[in-house]
């Protein structure tokens, strides 16, 4: 048995994936612009990075972007999830099925499709029409969430809430939404993620008044690798943990 | 005198094209321990969800003292019911999920504490009040859900099987413990359950119910001693059915031909005539098994022993095959008491202990049944 083969493998498997990410941190500490060459610990870039004016009002917008459209989304998603856990109606199978549609068509349809129906009734392309776009990307994401935590939902909570005299508003408030809450923060987090990250689509619907971070760090790279890009990557890497960090002390500590 | 707290008058309940319940009627005594029992399937739980309120009637009406309340939700009915799998809320701790319903009347914060308290001390639960459901026992689960049931000092509660996700023991205590718990609280218990024996240990009536029709409503002696008909007389507790010929009818008596023995018994509360096919049902305990060379009795073969501590039940083969059911009590002058496989026995029954029941079209009086 040889025992180093599957460590080997392992250590390679784990060095293809991690070695990039460590290279982008380690390089956007270094003072040497030219290439990639080791030329002293510098926070330089970072510097440069939020003394430039347009990067920095990118990266607010697209704060604000995945906000909304996190929240819009988990709103609507959740409702939806509720009406088609809790109810009967015609074409409930051709609307959860739609869902799909959305989830699986490729980005670049949705993307064009999207487009095509913002000019045609002239909306200006900006924070709204980027705004309805990621809420339609994001939302058959956060419908599936709270649906899987429905579909493993005691359905004689609510009656017993209503049981003990709480009308079904007040059985909503106190039972049901914090029951599903684990799923709403999951959903919502998968949201703002999908959101902040997303090329394709917001490349077709967004417009000159609301540039948003992925496409000024993707115009950036295209005249060459600056190392602002770096410092820029380095900060999302850090947000994102901390995002993920935080999402799982939510869930394990709200487990049952 | 007895006073009716809750009356259903023929209700019906319909899912899709299957009637659940037909034109049902029923009067539920205040104070009392009544039990829904009968199979799965057969429309208690149906029953149950139309007085909590968690399902409509298409037909018929409930009145709770005397009120119509067949169209009210169910946070307007003073009733309270404790669910199958307990339904505590899994966010809250035990005291908020007993507080929940005090909260729901907006009582002040004292009183809420006061009879939360109240509560959990009478189902011994007084010291886990901080805890969260799932850091507790089956048990101690149930006994929240009660204490949140009964805390809101309900009319009626209404019990979904509450027992039965518990293990045998702590069955027998709960049991023990709800009837101790309705004795002090003077509350109307509706019970539903598929075990009769809790049925019967439990309850001060007993309402069989099969493909949501009443076949009996009586006391569990009524019930056990009595039966209405066939399907009570298997269903609660094991029975013996020997198929019977009426050969002689007189005013207080009838003569009946079981198996070739003629045996002279009380006439019955049934119309009878002679060459009337009839039930002679005897429970386990009425059977005697006697010496093979008996003057009377069926001759038969043992064919099964189970020593059960207090008694010994054996499983005799008549001779032309049916399967008898004897439990008998040790007698404590006979130190040999016991049966060998395969030994010949005869089989009688105590005079009167038996119950005539009338045959059933579709149905073979021999067939042993066990109770689901």
């Amino acid at each position: 048995m040889k025992h180093w083969l599957p460590r080997a493998y392992l250590t390679t498997v784990y060095a293809l994936l991690y070695l990039p990410i460590l290279v982008l941190v380690v390089f956007s500490f270094n003072s040497s612009r030219t290439g990639y060459r080791w030329g002293g610990l510098s926070l330089q870039w970072y510097e440069s990075l939020f003394s430039n004016h347009a990067m920095v009002q990118a990266m607010w917008n697209s704060l604000w972007l995945a906000l909304a459209a996190a929240t819009v989304s988990t709103i609507i998603g959740a409702l939806t999830a509720l009406a088609l856990h809790r109810y009967r109606f015609r074409g409930k199978r051709v609307l959860r099925g739609m869902l799909f549609v959305v989830m699986m068509s490729p980005e670049i349809v949705l993307a064009i499709s999207l487009l095509a129906l913002f000019l045609l009734v002239g909306l200006q392309l900006g924070f709204v029409s980027l705004l309805l776009a990621h809420v339609t990307f994001c939302l058959p994401f956060v419908v599936i969430t709270v649906m899987a935590r429905l579909s493993g939902f005691d359905e004689s909570l609510p009656e017993a809430a209503r049981d003990l005299g709480a009308s079904d508003f007040t059985m909503t408030r106190t039972v049901l939404i914090p029951v599903i809450m684990p799923a709403l923060l999951a959903g919502w987090l998968l949201g703002f993620t999908l959101s902040l990250d997303d090329v394709v689509v917001s490349t077709f619907v967004s417009g000159p008044s609301y540039e948003i971070l992925p496409l000024r760090i993707y115009s950036m790279v295209r005249v060459g690798l600056k190392p602002e890009v770096n410092a820029l990557g380095t900060l999302l890497l850090v947000f994102s943990l901390t995002m993920l960090i935080l999402s799982q002390w939510i869930l394990t500590r709200s487990k049952r | 005198m007895k006073q009716t707290l809750l009356s259903l008058r023929g209700v019906s309940k319909v899912f899709g094209d299957r009637t659940v319940l037909d034109a049902l009627d029923l009067d539920i005594d205040d104070g009392e321990f009544i039990t829904l029992l009968g199979p799965s399937g057969c429309g208690k739980t149906t029953l149950l969800r139309l007085m909590a309120g968690f399902e409509q009637a298409d037909g018929g009406q409930i009145l709770l003292a005397g009120k119509d309340i067949s169209h009210a939700p169910p946070e307007h009915r003073p009733l309270n019911t404790v669910f199958q799998h307990y339904a505590l809320f899994p966010h809250m701790t035990v005291f908020d999920n007993v507080a929940y319903g005090l909260k729901m009347e907006k009582r002040p914060q004292q009183e809420i504490r006061e009879r939360v308290e109240e509560a959990l001390a009478m189902v011994q639960l007084g010291d886990y009040a901080r805890r969260k459901p799932h850091q507790l026992s089956g048990g101690q689960q149930q006994r929240v859900a009660i204490a949140r049931a009964v805390v809101k000092r309900p009319r009626l509660l209404l019990l979904d099987e509450p027992l039965s996700a518990l293990d045998f023991k702590l069955r027998r205590t709960m049991q023990v413990e709800l009837k101790r718990l309705q004795r002090e609280l003077g509350i109307t218990f509706v019970f539903v359950t598929h075990d009769q024996e809790e049925a019967l240990s439990m309850s001060d009536r007993v309402v069989v119910l099969k493909e949501g029709v009443i076949q009996q409503l009586g006391t569990p002696r009524e019930i056990y001693e009595r039966p209405a008909n066939l399907f009570t007389a298997r269903f609660v507790g094991e029975t013996n059915l020997f198929p019977g010929r009426l050969e002689r009818v007189t005013d207080t008596s009838i003569t009946v031909d079981v198996f070739g023995v003629h045996r002279t018994l009380r006439k019955p509360d049934f119309p009878v005539l002679e060459g009337q096919d009839v039930n002679v049902l005897l429970r386990p305990e009425d059977i005697r098994v006697l010496e093979p060379d008996a003057d009377h009795g069926l001759p038969g073969k043992v064919v099964e022993r189970n020593y059960k501590g207090s008694t010994l039940d054996s499983v005799i083969h008549l001779n032309d095959g049916t399967e008898v059911l004897a439990s008998e009590f040790f007698d404590e002058d006979d130190p040999t008491f016991d049966y060998r496989l395969g030994e010949p026995v005869r089989v009688s029954w105590v005079d009167g202990w038996e119950w005539l029941l009338p045959s059933e079209p579709h149905d073979s009086a021999s067939e042993r049944l066990i109770d689901a």
